[in-house]
């Protein structure tokens, strides 16, 4: 048995580990983790967004968006596999379906509610002036739409990221190699590593989602057409939304 | 020309917001749809784009029913100009003009190009091409609506309250160049106010709507006041429309005496080297050093209302003509010229109010 003295170095600066022949490499965990988080957004988004721009245009089926939210945050993600590899075995599949799961709201419901805010006249011209539905929708609604629904998205990232941890308890890889791991192996600083790198990955994560944001939204609706100095505060109503009801 | 058509329409609730609407909108021409909120002037106005489907009758564009055409390309050929400008916020000055030419196939250049033009047309600065509606007044946002209505050229507009959000000096303002524009451009015009004085400046006819959309009265601006249809009509155009009415006839059938008569009331109008008025001095006046501001002058082509305004407001009770270089050429008093608006009554054998 070896034991490890309180002078050795801690598991996330060991040079050791971050090589590729370690049988947990970091870079691999982190790649693998990404990966991960990329399939399931890239899912959820393909279904959220449709189906909340097809809500927030039409006003139909407002429920679905507006209970989605709630019904999204309150599934537990690591019961909700657990049940999915009891039902359907193990693998990548219940993993990627309870992260996408979780995924779907916030993404959806912020679609929706970015749909909603556009102003009803600038769709109201856009129909006088002859754009027909589909136009309105992706030419006119959506920019303007924009700052929530990347909102949403970001939302959606960090909740992803964080919790596709989950997915080693069912033996697959990921950052959450190290939280499992370290705890089982009482191996307390395998588990901050973990925990560390989680925390670095949805920093950067957001960091790039900012990046991108200013590159997407129009000066024009993001208000830095007005304010070009100072960074404004990205209104995100559905922040508030979700910590109010998962209190 | 637009035809309404025996049009109707009903809401899916059961209320009658036009009914049975037979109306003929001249081409070149502004008519103004004007009534109380809820009377079914903006649901008239929106059924001519299609925006909103008659429950029964039709409405024709120079002998084409609206319905038989493909909805947008109906409406790309309509300017559309709404209460709060309607802009996309997304997209700058010259995007926002250019819209219905890029919907059209318009190459994105040949589009700003319009754009630039249109911008000065309707009297703003190119230097705001590429800013964002943000970034504009009010006022500089409805005249961009204004501009991105006519970017396509459309023969036919469609104006729904587009001066009504902005504060009443930028109004009239708006209000002065949208004539000016229009008598360059000569467009049919549909135009919709709540506002009887907005409707009566603008309109070359006016329809005037009450509840239940019915058709009040349809008639030029001085027919409405003059001649009012029934007394929803007279209450709406107003208490002082005796006086409003006055606008339309011109001062120059005005009986004038000369500027020596003024002396008979012991005021003095001070005219400066070249004879143009300067003030009015006197007993109980100012010193002809520093006479007190006479308040406005009138020329031959001003209407009647100006001049009767003038009269009253002036400091002695009389209006000053000047010529076109400035110069008195003669007064008016208001005890003579409401003799002489007495006689014109009489003469027309019509009642004033």
């Amino acid at each position: 048995m070896i034991v490890r003295l309180a002078t050795d170095t801690p598991y996330l600066l060991d040079p050791e580990n971050w090589t590729d022949s370690a049988v947990t490499s970091i870079p691999e965990l982190i790649g693998t983790h990404l990966l991960y988080t990329a399939l399931a957004l890239v899912i959820a988004a393909a279904i959220a967004i449709p189906v909340g721009l097809f809500i927030g245009h039409t006003g139909r089926l407002a429920f679905v968006a507006i209970n989605a939210g709630n019904v999204g945050r309150s599934l537990p993600t690591l019961g909700l596999i657990s049940f999915l590899v009891v039902l359907i075995g193990g693998g990548l599949f219940p993993a990627l379906i309870a992260l996408v799961i979780l995924a779907i709201p916030p993404i959806l419901t912020s679609t929706y509610a970015g749909l909603r805010a556009v102003d009803p006249a600038a769709v109201d011209a856009a129909r006088g002036m002859g754009m027909r539905e589909l136009q309105t929708v992706f030419t006119v609604e959506v920019p303007m739409a924009l700052p929530l629904m990347m909102s949403g998205l970001r939302n959606a990232a960090l909740q992803v990221v964080a919790t596709a941890t989950v997915a080693a308890y069912v033996g697959l890889g990921g950052l959450g190699r190290l939280l499992v791991d370290g705890l089982a192996l009482n191996q307390y600083d395998r588990v901050v590593a973990g925990a560390v790198l989680v925390a670095a990955l949805a920093i950067l994560i957001d960091l790039l989602a900012e990046l991108l944001q200013r590159v997407v939204v129009s000066p024009g609706v993001s208000g830095r057409a007005v304010t070009r100095r100072a960074r404004v505060a990205h209104p995100s109503p559905l922040t508030e939304v979700s910590s109010g009801t998962a209190a | 020309m637009i035809t309404f058509d025996g049009v109707s329409k009903v809401f899916p609730d059961g209320t009658v917001a036009v009914d049975d609407l037979h109306l003929e909108l001249p081409t070149g021409k502004i008519t103004v749809f004007v009534g109380p909120s809820g009377c079914g002037k903006t649901t008239s106005l929106r059924m001519i784009n299609r925006m909103v489907e008659p429950t029964s009758g039709e409405i024709l564009i120079d002998g084409v029913p609206v319905t038989t055409q493909d909805e947008a390309l109906l409406r790309r050929g309509i300017g559309y100009v709404i209460q709060h400008a309607g802009l996309f916020p997304h997209r700058t000055i010259v995007e926002n003009i250019g819209t219905v030419q890029r919907l059209t196939g318009v190459g994105r250049k040949a589009a700003r190009a319009t754009a630039i033009d249109l911008l000065r047309r309707v009297g703003l600065s190119e230097s705001l091409a590429d800013k964002y509606p943000v970034q504009l007044s009010g006022g500089q946002q409805q005249r961009v609506g204004v501009a991105r209505a006519l970017a396509a050229d459309p023969p036919v507009m469609l104006m729904d309250e587009p001066f009504s959000a902005v504060d009443p000096i930028v109004r009239e303002g708006l209000q002065a160049e949208f004539l000016r524009l229009q008598a360059e451009l000569g467009k049919t015009i549909a135009f919709v106010t709540h506002d009887i004085d907005e409707a009566i400046k603008l309109g070359d006819m006016v329809a005037v709507f009450r509840e239940g959309g019915h058709l009040a009265q349809f008639g030029s601006p001085q027919e409405l006041l003059e001649k009012p249809a029934n007394d929803f009509v007279a209450d709406f155009v107003g208490r002082d429309r005796g006086f409003r009415s006055l606008s339309f006839d011109s001062a120059d059938e005005l009986v004038i005496d000369s500027v020596a008569s003024v002396s008979t009331g012991g005021e003095i109008l001070v005219l400066d080297d070249a004879g143009r008025p300067v003030g009015w001095a006197g007993p109980g006046l100012g010193d002809t050093s520093a006479p007190i501001p006479h308040g406005g002058t009138f020329t031959r082509g001003d209407s009647l209302r100006l001049v009767t305004d003038l009269a009253i407001s002036s400091p002695v009770g009389i209006a000053v003509q000047v010529d076109v270089d400035g110069a008195a050429v003669g007064v008016i008093r208001h005890t003579s010229l409401v003799r002489q608006l007495d006689e014109r009554r009489r003469r027309r054998a019509e009642p004033t109010a």
